[in-house]
Protein backbone atom coordinates (compact mmCIF):
# COMPACT_ATOMS: atom_id res chain seq x y z
CA UNK A 1 0.00 0.00 0.00
CA UNK A 2 1.45 3.33 -1.00
CA UNK A 3 2.04 5.73 1.85
CA UNK A 4 0.32 9.09 1.80
CA UNK A 5 2.56 11.92 0.62
CA UNK A 6 3.66 14.30 3.34
CA UNK A 7 1.37 17.29 3.35
CA UNK A 8 2.84 19.56 6.00
CA UNK A 9 5.87 20.78 4.06
CA UNK A 10 4.12 21.37 0.71
CA UNK A 11 1.33 23.24 2.50
CA UNK A 12 3.86 25.34 4.32
CA UNK A 13 5.73 26.10 1.10
CA UNK A 14 2.52 26.87 -0.71
CA UNK A 15 1.49 29.30 2.02
CA UNK A 16 4.90 30.96 1.84
CA UNK A 17 4.69 31.31 -1.92
CA UNK A 18 1.13 32.61 -1.66
CA UNK A 19 2.14 35.28 0.86
CA UNK A 20 5.16 36.28 -1.21
CA UNK A 21 3.02 36.53 -4.34
CA UNK A 22 0.49 38.63 -2.42
CA UNK A 23 3.26 40.98 -1.31
CA UNK A 24 4.60 41.26 -4.84
CA UNK A 25 1.18 42.02 -6.28
CA UNK A 26 0.54 44.62 -3.55
CA UNK A 27 3.90 46.25 -4.32
CA UNK A 28 3.04 46.33 -8.04
CA UNK A 29 -0.36 47.88 -7.36
CA UNK A 30 1.19 50.55 -5.10
CA UNK A 31 3.90 51.38 -7.65
CA UNK A 32 1.43 51.64 -10.54
CA UNK A 33 -0.88 53.79 -8.39
CA UNK A 34 2.04 56.08 -7.54
CA UNK A 35 2.97 56.43 -11.22
CA UNK A 36 -0.62 57.39 -12.08
CA UNK A 37 -0.82 59.77 -9.11
CA UNK A 38 2.44 61.55 -9.89
CA UNK A 39 1.46 61.83 -13.53
CA UNK A 40 -1.87 63.42 -12.51
CA UNK A 41 -0.12 65.77 -10.05
CA UNK A 42 2.33 66.84 -12.73
CA UNK A 43 -0.49 67.55 -15.20
CA UNK A 44 -2.44 69.60 -12.65
CA UNK A 45 0.62 71.58 -11.54
CA UNK A 46 1.62 72.28 -15.14
CA UNK A 47 -1.91 73.39 -15.98
CA UNK A 48 -1.99 75.68 -12.96
CA UNK A 49 1.31 77.32 -13.88
CA UNK A 50 0.36 77.58 -17.54
CA UNK A 51 3.14 75.27 -18.68
CA UNK A 52 0.72 73.27 -20.82
CA UNK A 53 -0.38 76.22 -22.97
CA UNK B 1 29.88 25.93 0.06
CA UNK B 2 26.78 27.15 1.85
CA UNK B 3 23.84 24.83 1.84
CA UNK B 4 21.07 27.21 0.81
CA UNK B 5 18.38 24.88 2.09
CA UNK B 6 19.94 25.03 5.55
CA UNK B 7 19.85 28.82 5.74
CA UNK B 8 16.94 29.83 7.97
CA UNK B 9 14.19 31.68 6.19
CA UNK B 10 14.23 35.32 7.26
CA UNK B 11 11.21 36.50 9.17
CA UNK B 12 10.35 38.97 6.41
CA UNK B 13 9.77 36.10 3.99
CA UNK B 14 6.77 35.01 6.05
CA UNK B 15 5.08 38.41 6.14
CA UNK B 16 2.04 39.08 4.03
CA UNK B 17 0.90 42.34 2.47
CA UNK B 18 -1.68 42.47 5.25
CA UNK B 19 1.08 42.45 7.88
CA UNK B 20 2.63 45.56 6.36
CA UNK B 21 -0.78 47.18 6.26
CA UNK B 22 -1.29 46.28 9.93
CA UNK B 23 1.92 48.18 10.74
CA UNK B 24 0.13 51.34 9.60
CA UNK B 25 -2.63 50.98 12.24
CA UNK B 26 -5.43 51.33 9.66
CA UNK B 27 -8.20 51.80 12.26
CA UNK B 28 -6.49 54.88 13.68
CA UNK B 29 -5.79 56.15 10.17
CA UNK B 30 -9.51 56.11 9.29
CA UNK B 31 -10.30 58.67 11.99
CA UNK B 32 -7.27 60.79 11.10
CA UNK B 33 -8.20 60.80 7.41
CA UNK B 34 -11.76 61.81 8.19
CA UNK B 35 -10.83 64.79 10.39
CA UNK B 36 -8.18 65.83 7.86
CA UNK B 37 -10.71 65.61 5.03
CA UNK B 38 -13.23 67.73 6.93
CA UNK B 39 -10.52 70.32 7.70
CA UNK B 40 -9.82 70.45 3.98
CA UNK B 41 -13.52 70.65 2.99
CA UNK B 42 -14.47 73.45 5.38
CA UNK B 43 -11.47 75.64 4.56
CA UNK B 44 -12.21 78.67 2.38
CA UNK B 45 -10.69 78.48 -1.05
CA UNK B 46 -10.23 75.76 -3.64
CA UNK B 47 -7.78 72.94 -4.05
CA UNK B 48 -7.81 70.86 -7.24
CA UNK B 49 -9.40 67.45 -6.52
CA UNK B 50 -6.21 65.60 -7.49
CA UNK B 51 -4.15 67.73 -5.10
CA UNK B 52 -6.81 67.45 -2.38
CA UNK B 53 -6.83 63.66 -2.74
CA UNK B 54 -3.04 63.62 -2.55
CA UNK B 55 -3.04 65.84 0.54
CA UNK B 56 -5.46 63.50 2.33
CA UNK B 57 -3.38 60.52 1.17
CA UNK B 58 -0.27 62.19 2.65
CA UNK B 59 -2.09 62.66 5.98
CA UNK B 60 -3.08 58.97 5.95
CA UNK B 61 0.40 57.75 5.03
CA UNK B 62 2.05 60.02 7.62
CA UNK B 63 -0.28 58.72 10.34
CA UNK B 64 0.47 55.16 9.24
CA UNK B 65 4.20 55.87 9.23
CA UNK B 66 4.02 57.20 12.78
CA UNK B 67 2.10 54.05 13.73
CA UNK B 68 4.77 51.82 12.19
CA UNK B 69 7.56 53.63 14.07
CA UNK B 70 5.47 53.37 17.24
CA UNK B 71 5.17 49.60 16.73
CA UNK B 72 8.93 49.38 16.19
CA UNK B 73 9.67 51.28 19.42
CA UNK B 74 7.02 49.49 21.50
CA UNK B 75 7.84 45.99 20.27
CA UNK B 76 9.14 44.99 23.72
CA UNK B 77 5.92 45.78 25.56
CA UNK B 78 3.72 44.78 22.61
CA UNK B 79 5.11 41.25 22.96
CA UNK B 80 3.91 41.10 26.57
CA UNK B 81 0.40 42.49 26.10
CA UNK B 82 -2.41 40.19 24.99
CA UNK B 83 -4.00 42.87 22.76
CA UNK B 84 -0.76 43.54 20.86
CA UNK B 85 1.25 40.31 21.06
CA UNK B 86 0.00 39.21 17.62
CA UNK B 87 1.19 42.35 15.88
CA UNK B 88 3.62 41.63 13.01
CA UNK B 89 6.86 42.57 14.86
CA UNK B 90 6.36 40.75 18.19
CA UNK B 91 4.88 37.79 16.30
CA UNK B 92 8.10 37.60 14.24
CA UNK B 93 6.48 38.11 10.86
CA UNK B 94 8.23 41.43 10.19
CA UNK B 95 11.79 42.30 11.18
CA UNK B 96 11.97 45.30 13.56
CA UNK B 97 14.59 47.09 11.47
CA UNK B 98 12.52 46.64 8.32
CA UNK B 99 9.49 48.10 10.09
CA UNK B 100 11.51 51.13 11.20
CA UNK B 101 12.84 51.67 7.68
CA UNK B 102 9.32 51.31 6.28
CA UNK B 103 7.96 53.87 8.75
CA UNK B 104 10.75 56.41 8.23
CA UNK B 105 10.55 56.12 4.43
CA UNK B 106 6.80 56.68 4.46
CA UNK B 107 7.12 59.58 6.91
CA UNK B 108 9.73 61.39 4.82
CA UNK B 109 7.89 60.61 1.58
CA UNK B 110 4.52 61.85 2.85
CA UNK B 111 5.98 65.16 4.08
CA UNK B 112 7.88 65.75 0.83
CA UNK B 113 4.85 64.99 -1.34
CA UNK B 114 2.63 67.20 0.85
CA UNK B 115 5.15 70.03 0.41
CA UNK B 116 5.24 69.51 -3.38
CA UNK B 117 1.46 69.41 -3.89
CA UNK B 118 0.28 71.98 -1.32
CA UNK B 119 2.47 74.35 0.69
CA UNK B 120 5.24 74.61 3.28
CA UNK B 121 2.92 75.22 6.24
CA UNK B 122 0.87 72.05 5.66
CA UNK B 123 4.03 69.98 5.19
CA UNK B 124 5.59 71.48 8.31
CA UNK B 125 2.56 70.71 10.48
CA UNK B 126 2.48 67.19 9.02
CA UNK B 127 6.15 66.72 9.97
CA UNK B 128 5.48 68.11 13.45
CA UNK B 129 2.53 65.73 13.94
CA UNK B 130 4.69 62.71 13.06
CA UNK B 131 7.50 63.94 15.33
CA UNK B 132 5.05 64.64 18.13
CA UNK B 133 3.58 61.13 18.00
CA UNK B 134 6.96 59.40 17.72
CA UNK B 135 9.21 61.45 19.99
CA UNK B 136 6.87 63.21 22.43
CA UNK B 137 4.18 60.54 22.91
CA UNK B 138 5.81 57.20 22.09
CA UNK B 139 9.38 57.74 23.32
CA UNK B 140 8.95 60.36 26.04
CA UNK B 141 5.50 60.40 27.64
CA UNK B 142 3.89 56.99 27.16
CA UNK B 143 6.00 55.12 29.70
CA UNK B 144 6.57 58.04 32.09
CA UNK B 145 3.34 59.82 32.99
CA UNK B 146 -0.38 59.02 33.35
CA UNK B 147 -0.97 62.26 31.42
CA UNK B 148 0.59 60.57 28.36
CA UNK B 149 -2.68 60.43 26.45
CA UNK B 150 -3.58 64.04 27.29
CA UNK B 151 -0.46 65.59 25.80
CA UNK B 152 0.18 62.84 23.26
CA UNK B 153 -3.38 63.21 22.01
CA UNK B 154 -2.28 66.38 20.25
CA UNK B 155 -0.69 64.20 17.59
CA UNK B 156 -4.12 62.94 16.54
CA UNK B 157 -5.55 66.45 16.61
CA UNK B 158 -3.27 67.86 13.89
CA UNK B 159 -4.99 66.45 10.74
CA UNK B 160 -7.87 68.96 10.71
CA UNK B 161 -5.28 71.72 10.97
CA UNK B 162 -3.23 70.17 8.16
CA UNK B 163 -6.28 69.78 5.90
CA UNK B 164 -7.16 73.44 6.40
CA UNK B 165 -3.57 74.63 5.86
CA UNK B 166 -3.31 72.54 2.69
CA UNK B 167 -6.05 74.69 1.12
CA UNK B 168 -5.38 78.12 2.60
CA UNK B 169 -1.68 78.11 3.46
CA UNK B 170 -2.52 79.75 6.80
CA UNK B 171 -4.15 78.99 10.16
CA UNK B 172 -7.29 80.70 11.46
CA UNK B 173 -9.55 80.40 14.50
CA UNK B 174 -11.78 77.56 13.26
CA UNK B 175 -9.02 75.01 12.53
CA UNK B 176 -7.43 75.82 15.89
CA UNK B 177 -10.80 75.08 17.56
CA UNK B 178 -11.05 71.82 15.59
CA UNK B 179 -7.58 70.92 16.85
CA UNK B 180 -8.66 71.66 20.43
CA UNK B 181 -11.88 69.63 20.05
CA UNK B 182 -9.98 66.48 19.00
CA UNK B 183 -7.35 67.25 21.67
CA UNK B 184 -10.05 67.38 24.40
CA UNK B 185 -11.90 64.37 22.95
CA UNK B 186 -8.92 62.01 23.14
CA UNK B 187 -8.59 61.66 26.96
CA UNK B 188 -12.22 60.71 27.76
CA UNK B 189 -12.30 58.46 24.69
CA UNK B 190 -9.14 56.62 25.67
CA UNK B 191 -9.72 56.61 29.44
CA UNK B 192 -13.16 55.01 28.90
CA UNK B 193 -11.32 52.19 27.14
CA UNK B 194 -8.56 52.04 29.75
CA UNK B 195 -11.10 51.52 32.56
CA UNK B 196 -11.66 47.94 31.41
CA UNK B 197 -8.47 47.37 29.41
CA UNK B 198 -5.74 48.59 31.75
CA UNK B 199 -4.58 45.16 32.97
CA UNK B 200 -2.26 44.79 29.98
CA UNK B 201 -0.72 48.22 30.58
CA UNK B 202 -0.31 47.48 34.27
CA UNK B 203 1.56 44.27 33.46
CA UNK B 204 4.13 46.09 31.30
CA UNK B 205 4.42 49.18 33.53
CA UNK B 206 2.79 51.74 31.26
CA UNK B 207 1.32 54.31 33.69
CA UNK B 208 -2.21 54.61 32.35
CA UNK B 209 -4.45 56.73 34.58
CA UNK B 210 -6.51 53.83 36.07
CA UNK B 211 -3.27 52.04 36.91
CA UNK B 212 -1.67 55.03 38.66
CA UNK B 213 -4.61 57.04 40.06
CA UNK B 214 -7.28 54.35 40.25
CA UNK B 215 -10.62 53.83 38.53
CA UNK B 216 -12.51 56.35 40.69
CA UNK B 217 -10.13 59.19 39.78
CA UNK B 218 -10.26 58.15 36.12
CA UNK B 219 -14.08 58.44 36.16
CA UNK B 220 -13.79 62.00 37.50
CA UNK B 221 -11.17 62.85 34.88
CA UNK B 222 -13.47 61.54 32.12
CA UNK B 223 -16.30 63.81 33.26
CA UNK B 224 -14.03 66.85 33.65
CA UNK B 225 -12.56 66.48 30.16
CA UNK B 226 -16.03 65.84 28.72
CA UNK B 227 -17.21 69.20 30.12
CA UNK B 228 -14.21 70.89 28.47
CA UNK B 229 -14.87 69.00 25.23
CA UNK B 230 -18.54 70.02 25.09
CA UNK B 231 -17.66 73.67 25.76
CA UNK B 232 -15.02 73.60 23.03
CA UNK B 233 -17.34 71.85 20.57
CA UNK B 234 -19.92 74.62 20.99
CA UNK B 235 -17.39 77.43 20.62
CA UNK B 236 -17.30 77.50 16.77
CA UNK B 237 -21.07 78.09 16.84
CA UNK B 238 -20.84 80.63 19.67
CA UNK B 239 -18.19 82.54 17.72
CA UNK B 240 -20.41 82.51 14.57
CA UNK B 241 -17.84 80.48 12.68
CA UNK B 242 -20.43 77.81 11.85
CA UNK B 243 -24.17 77.62 11.28
CA UNK B 244 -27.13 76.07 13.03
CA UNK B 245 -26.62 72.57 11.62
CA UNK B 246 -23.30 72.29 13.38
CA UNK B 247 -24.46 74.10 16.53
CA UNK B 248 -27.48 71.86 17.08
CA UNK B 249 -25.46 68.74 16.31
CA UNK B 250 -22.75 69.78 18.77
CA UNK B 251 -25.37 70.48 21.46
CA UNK B 252 -27.18 67.16 21.04
CA UNK B 253 -23.98 65.12 20.75
CA UNK B 254 -22.45 66.97 23.70
CA UNK B 255 -25.50 66.22 25.85
CA UNK B 256 -25.15 62.55 24.95
CA UNK B 257 -21.44 62.56 25.82
CA UNK B 258 -22.12 64.30 29.15
CA UNK B 259 -24.85 61.81 30.06
CA UNK B 260 -22.49 58.95 29.20
CA UNK B 261 -19.70 60.43 31.34
CA UNK B 262 -22.08 60.89 34.29
CA UNK B 263 -23.22 57.27 33.93
CA UNK B 264 -19.56 56.15 33.98
CA UNK B 265 -19.01 58.21 37.15
CA UNK B 266 -22.14 56.74 38.79
CA UNK B 267 -21.52 53.16 37.65
CA UNK B 268 -21.97 50.62 40.47
CA UNK B 269 -18.47 50.13 41.85
CA UNK B 270 -16.51 48.84 44.80
CA UNK B 271 -14.55 50.96 47.30
CA UNK B 272 -11.66 51.43 44.85
CA UNK B 273 -13.93 52.48 42.00
CA UNK B 274 -13.71 49.19 40.09
CA UNK B 275 -16.95 48.52 38.23
CA UNK B 276 -19.41 45.87 39.45
CA UNK B 277 -21.22 45.94 36.09
CA UNK B 278 -18.32 44.76 33.92
CA UNK B 279 -17.78 48.43 32.96
CA UNK B 280 -20.89 48.52 30.77
CA UNK B 281 -21.24 52.36 30.98
CA UNK B 282 -17.56 52.83 30.07
CA UNK B 283 -17.88 50.46 27.12
CA UNK B 284 -20.96 52.35 25.90
CA UNK B 285 -19.17 55.68 26.31
CA UNK B 286 -16.15 54.42 24.35
CA UNK B 287 -18.36 53.36 21.44
CA UNK B 288 -20.36 56.59 21.62
CA UNK B 289 -17.17 58.69 21.60
CA UNK B 290 -16.21 57.22 18.22
CA UNK B 291 -19.60 58.05 16.71
CA UNK B 292 -19.45 61.45 18.43
CA UNK B 293 -16.34 62.62 16.60
CA UNK B 294 -17.44 61.25 13.22
CA UNK B 295 -20.91 62.82 13.43
CA UNK B 296 -19.61 66.12 14.84
CA UNK B 297 -17.12 66.56 12.00
CA UNK B 298 -19.64 65.34 9.43
CA UNK B 299 -22.10 67.96 10.74
CA UNK B 300 -19.41 70.61 10.32
CA UNK B 301 -18.80 69.57 6.72
CA UNK B 302 -22.55 69.53 5.96
CA UNK B 303 -22.95 72.90 7.66
CA UNK B 304 -20.24 74.45 5.48
CA UNK B 305 -21.23 72.77 2.23
CA UNK B 306 -24.98 73.40 2.59
CA UNK B 307 -24.91 76.67 4.48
Amino acid sequence: MASKPPVAEPESDAALIRRRRGRNIATLVVLVALVVLFYAIAMVKMAQTGSLT
Amino acid sequence: MTDIAAVPTPAIATSSAGDWLTLLKPRVVVLVVFTGLVGLLVAPGHLHPVLAFTAVLCIAVAAGAAGAINMWYDRDIDALMRRTSRRPIPAGRIDAGEALGFGVALAVGSVLVMWLVTNTLAATILAVSIGFYVFVYTMWLKRRTPQNIVIGGAAGAFPALIGWAAVTGDIQTLPVLLFLIVFAWTPPHFWALSLWASADYERVGVPMLPVVAGARSTRRHILAYTVVLVALSLSPWALHLTGTTYGLSAAVLGAGFLIGAVLVLRDRQDATGVSLTNDQPAKKLFRFSLYYLFVLFAALAVDRLVG
